[in-house]
């Protein structure tokens, strides 16, 4: 017993250490790959010019600090965040096949872009579309299940969710019918197969406060979401209110999940798989695991971007890359009866 | 402790599924709800609970009424012991039975030390310290219904409801089972619990309650409302009740067919 729990105490040190050193290394790993040659040397080089002031090869340190850095740095986030909002949608809808789409938020996220890109806004527009798309289609989807009572709660939300995103599909796949075959529709295509390629330093200033409005309440109420993986009357009669957290965590979740859709289209199988390797390797606790699944998801997308632009000639869509990775991950995670899931 | 259920009505919908039940829980007392399928037991453990708004009535404890308690306030005097049942995720027992102090732990907050402690101290007073560290899904159905004893207990209640402890364990965790529900009944708790089982009810109840057609038909001692008589009524069945030679404990058996 005591044994145990030291065990588990000694576990968070080297574990934070572990994982923040690995990202560190990823990170650094993918500064120095890309189309323009400029390898771990170069970027020694550039960090001991800025710190000993020193001028510095301007080509060289545009690549670091403007194309590759804001990559890494959205990678990370987008990773951390879509990884998180999987892990606690898993526990609340109580099933291991959702994801943070589950209740529609990608498909209003690519609604408004789409719609955004179809009447040639600017960049920054077709984001904020999109980021409204995502949390409109989730509190709708809310609404409707808040006006269907005396059902299980989690079940009209997750129907509610299937009914608005097909509704919304529908709306996505008449625009694509309808955009421009050679300018918009590959705009569209590749919109929503997800990239890093075209991230600023600027997008990630910018949905930085929704991704930290929303990971906060996450982080603080980790412990009560072992509570709400008992189910509704469980977890009341253990004194939760479930209907109040449940909105706020929902809230959070699609926050985070839309402000990323927003910059970097839409990224699949990252909230439905990395939760579950997450699982395997701390166990349920989301007093762990949510830490654990955002590191992964953060090296997960790091990694996946690395490939992006390295294995062939032209950029590689993020989403044909997660899933081809992550489908027979997933595929493999079910035939072996991993423990995880009962 | 005295639990007051005072005229109480409760249902789904315009649906009642039962009213003008009257009864009261005293301190260290077992009280065994008994009757058919669909009478609304488990509504009325709901009501207690506050899962279930009540229609009629009003529920006391020493005397305040439990109606305008926040959730973590009831959770903190009236604990729930569900079925047994398969857990999605595979918590350790551990982790379950830390579950039961969540009315004690702040809304941000993760347990402390106070709340492990007691997580193991209930643990091992319910002598299920050896599988702490284990699956809750890994264990089995008997040790499981232990688990969800012992979550209840962490919540350090004043009564414990539980809905039919004994349903769907092998016939040694039964025993068990009843014979905590018993123990725990001299510790401090006052316990409310349903069976479908007459013996189980035997064994362990101060008093029966006879619930019946949404009303409570009859409440007192096990072998004045158990009777021959009332089960004939209940089920249409012919039984006979008795002791069985060299066990002290009332039995009941179907009546020959002759």
């Amino acid at each position: 017993m005591t044994k145990r729990m030291v065990l588990r105490r000694g576990w968070v040190g080297p574990g934070w250490l572990l994982a923040i050193v690995g990202l560190v290394s990823l990170a650094a790993l993918s500064m120095t790959v890309g189309k323009f040659d400029a390898g771990l040397s170069d970027l020694l080089g550039q960090i001991r010019a800025l710190l000993s002031g020193a001028p510095a090869d301007e080509t060289v340190a545009t690549v670091f600090w403007n194309i590759r850095l804001p990559r890494v740095l959205a990678g990370l986030a987008v990773g951390a965040a879509l990884a998180a909002a999987g892990a606690i949608y898993q526990g609340l809808f109580r099933n291991p096949l959702v994801s943070p789409d589950i209740l529609g938020v990608s498909a209003g996220a690519s609604f408004g872009a789409v719609v955004g890109i179809f009447l040639s806004l600017p960049v920054g527009v077709i984001q904020f579309m999109s980021f409204a798309g995502g949390l409109i289609a989730v509190l709708s989807v809310y609404a409707v299940a808040a006006a269907i009572r005396n059902r299980d709660p989690i079940l009209v939300l997750v129907l509610a969710g299937i009914a608005v995103g097909a509704l919304v599909g529908a709306g996505i796949s008449l625009i694509k019918i309808l955009a421009d075959p050679y300018d918009q529709l590959p705009a569209i295509t590749y919109w929503l197969l997800g990239s890093l390629a075209s991230v600023t330093s600027g997008d990630i200033v910018s949905i930085l406060p929704a991704l930290v409005i929303g990971i906060i309440p996450l982080f603080l109420l980790r412990w009560r979401m072992n509570v709400m993986t008992l189910g509704e009357e469980e977890a009341r009669s253990l004194g939760i209110d479930t209907g109040r957290l449940r909105v706020v965590l929902v809230l959070a979740a699609t926050l985070i999940t839309a402000a990323s859709v927003s910059i970097t289209g839409i990224i699949g199988w990252i909230g439905l798989v990395i939760p579950h390797v997450a699982r395997l390797l701390v166990g349920p606790d989301f007093v762990r695991l949510l830490p654990v699944s955002m590191a992964l998801g953060a090296a997960y997308l790091l990694v996946a971007d690395m490939l992006a632009r390295s294995i062939a000639l032209i950029e590689v869509p993020l989403g044909i890359l997660t899933a081809t990775v992550g489908a027979p991950f997933f595929l493999w995670l079910l035939a072996s009866g991993r423990k995880g899931w009962q | 402790m005295r639990l007051e259920i005072d005229r109480i009505a409760f249902g789904y919908g315009s649906r009642l599924v039962g009213q003008d039940i009257s009864f009261t829980l005293e301190e260290n007392e077992v009280l065994v709800l008994f009757g058919p399928n669909g009478v609304g037991k488990t509504t009325l453990f709901k009501s207690l609970l506050g899962l279930v708004p009540l229609r009629a009535g009003s529920i006391r404890l020493d005397g305040q009424p439990i109606g305008s308690w926040s959730g973590r306030e009831r959770a903190s005097r009236i604990a729930y012991v569900p079925q047994a049942h398969a857990a999605l995720f595979p918590f350790t027992v551990e982790d379950l039975v830390l579950m039961g102090r969540a009315p004690h732990v702040g809304m941000f907050a993760t347990p402390g030390r106070r709340d492990r402690d007691i997580t193991a101290a209930t643990l091992e007073r319910l002598g299920i310290g050896h599988l702490a560290g284990r699956a809750y899904t890994e264990i089995s159905g008997g040790e499981r219904q232990i688990a969800l004893i012992a979550r209840a207990l962490a919540q350090e209640p004043s009564i414990l409801v539980m809905d039919e402890p004994t349903a769907s364990l092998d016939y040694g965790h039964q025993m068990r089972v009843l014979d905590r529900v018993r123990e725990l009944a001299g510790e401090g708790v006052s316990i409310v619990l349903s069976t479908h089982n007459p013996d189980h009810a035997f064994q362990v109840a101060d008093r029966v309650a006879l619930v019946f057609q949404s009303r409570l038909a009859a409440l007192g001692l096990p072998e004045a409302v158990l009777t021959a008589e009332a089960l004939k009524q209940l089920y249409d069945i012919d039984v006979v009740i008795g002791m069985l030679a060299g066990s002290n404990a009332r039995l009941c058996a179907p009546r020959n067919k002759t």
